[in-house]
């Protein structure tokens, strides 16, 4: 990004640079929800449906953990990949590959928890109905998740609104490098540091706008879906 | 083809259901055998919706037992419509199939015993009272069951709809399952019942043939009850 340029003529004059740093910003926070998703959403639907010793101590610690520091994600995901970390062998750190991980370890308990707690909701409502049809366990995991879909956007939304708008830990695992590893946040944070408060504030603005965007796409899709489905 | 085993009879063994200090159904001694439907007949609290739960296997008596073709355990072939049916966020075929496990030509032909047909494609929570209570039966129908329960299944609906539901409790009764269902609607237990259970406060008070019940009823808080009063 040229010094200097304002928000306004980076937008709209095209400059290939800021679509590199939006289009990673948004495959690194979509891929990291994706990601988060596949493991939350089915051990969110297991702890509302479960019951076993310690559950009380697990839902409490997911819930805490949705104020995870980011920082300290990130430096553990550090540590974790770093040349002489146990996952070393793995050659991804300062890689996108690791911001996303970093990512969807700090959205994972955000879905966690909220799924638990949909989940939890709902099956009051189908314990009964689903047990009188003799649904196997795994299949009450499915079904409740599949009904609960349209609350459950909001709880991915919620995951991604965490992402998007993460620094620390992308800038930690990622470093921050152009044209590879900068994302909208850490260019932020780059600008600010170097006294290009309009262009930060630009980008700023460009990254709530995205967020918006992708809320309202889903929220669009949830309400279609809602309406096709009662 | 009928599986060789059955659940029938149904039986209460001095079964007993207590939530704290409150006994919801006492020393219950019941023998539901194969035939014409059974009703459950008494005024709201007194225990019906408890007694189909226990008899659905749903809950545990607290002491006594249930037991179900002289086994301790269910079989498969029990279904219950609850008074207030859960509709599942998909469209009416699709609430059949899930109940019967797969999508072929059977959830068709259950749709349309409900009268459904024309409303496959309709997201099941879009569909009118009578329409959710039809596509419950349905539903329930899809698990084959040996033995209905059916939980006041017309509490909240208009006589038309009430009627559309009876009718095809009636034809399912016809065809061989044992319909057990509870209501306190007088006037529905007489279009429906073979044999009528009275309860009142947990409590079995009388068992007799509809006929019999209805015509001359040997307790105190039956008379009552068929005269209009209210049995607290």
């Amino acid at each position: 990004m040229p010094d200097g340029a304002s928000a306004l003529q980076l937008v709209f004059g095209g400059d290939p640079a800021l679509y590199g740093i939006v289009a990673l910003s948004l495959y690194v926070s979509l891929s990291a929800v994706i990601l988060a998703a596949l493991v939350a959403l089915p051990f969110g639907a297991f702890l509302a449906l479960t019951h076993f010793p310690g559950r009380t101590f697990v839902v409490v610690v997911i819930n805490a953990f949705m104020g995870l520091p980011p920082v300290v994600v990130g430096l553990a995901v550090y540590l974790l990949l770093s040349r002489s970390g146990p996952l070393g062998f793995l050659g991804i750190l300062f890689t996108p590959k690791a911001m996303i991980v970093a990512q969807a370890l700090l959205v994972v308990p955000i879905v966690a928890a909220l799924t638990r707690q949909v989940i939890e909701d709902l099956w009051v409502e189908y314990r009964e109905e689903l047990t009188a049809l003799r649904v196997t366990p795994s299949r009450r995991v499915a079904t409740l998740i599949w009904d609960a879909r349209f609350s459950l956007v909001t709880t991915l939304l919620a995951g991604f609104g965490r992402a998007a708008a993460e620094v620390g830990t992308v800038m930690i695992v990622g470093g921050n490098i152009d044209g590879f590893t900068r994302t909208m946040t850490t260019a932020i944070a780059l600008e600010t540091s170097k006294g290009d408060l309009p262009l930060a504030m630009g980008l700023g603005l460009v990254l709530i706008i995205l967020i918006i965007a992708v809320n309202a796409l889903a929220w669009g899709a949830r309400r279609v879906g809602e309406i096709r489905a009662g | 083809m009928r599986a060789p085993v059955t659940d029938l009879p149904l039986a209460f063994e001095n079964a007993s259901l207590r939530a704290g200090d409150v006994e919801i159904v006492s020393n219950l001694e019941l023998d539901i055998a194969p035939g014409a439907p059974t009703i459950l007949l008494g005024p709201n609290g007194s225990g019906k919706s408890t007694l189909l739960r226990l008899a659905m296997g749903l809950v545990q008596p607290t002491s006594g037992g249930v037991t179900w073709g002289g086994r301790n355990e269910p079989g498969e072939r029990l279904a219950m419509m609850f008074q207030r049916p859960v509709m599942l966020r998909r469209s009416a075929a699709a609430n059949v199939a899930y109940a019967l496990g797969k999508h072929d030509k059977r959830v068709g032909e259950l749709l349309a015993q409900a009268g459904l047909a024309a409303l496959a494609d309709r997201p099941a929570r879009k569909l009118s009272g009578g329409e959710q209570q039809r596509l419950a039966l349905a539903r329930a129908l899809a698990r084959d069951p040996e033995i209905l329960f059916l939980d006041e299944p017309t509490a909240s609906l208009d006589p038309a709809a009430t009627k559309a539901v009876e009718d095809i409790v009636s034809a399912v009764a016809s065809s061989g399952v044992k319909i057990v269902m509870a209501t306190h609607d007088i006037g529905q237990a007489r279009r429906l019942a073979g044999d009528i259970v009275f309860l009142a406060r947990g409590r079995l008070i009388e068992r007799a043939d509809a006929a019999g019940f209805f015509t001359s009823p040997a307790t105190p808080e039956a008379t009552a009850f068929l005269r209009g009063d209210l049995v607290i």
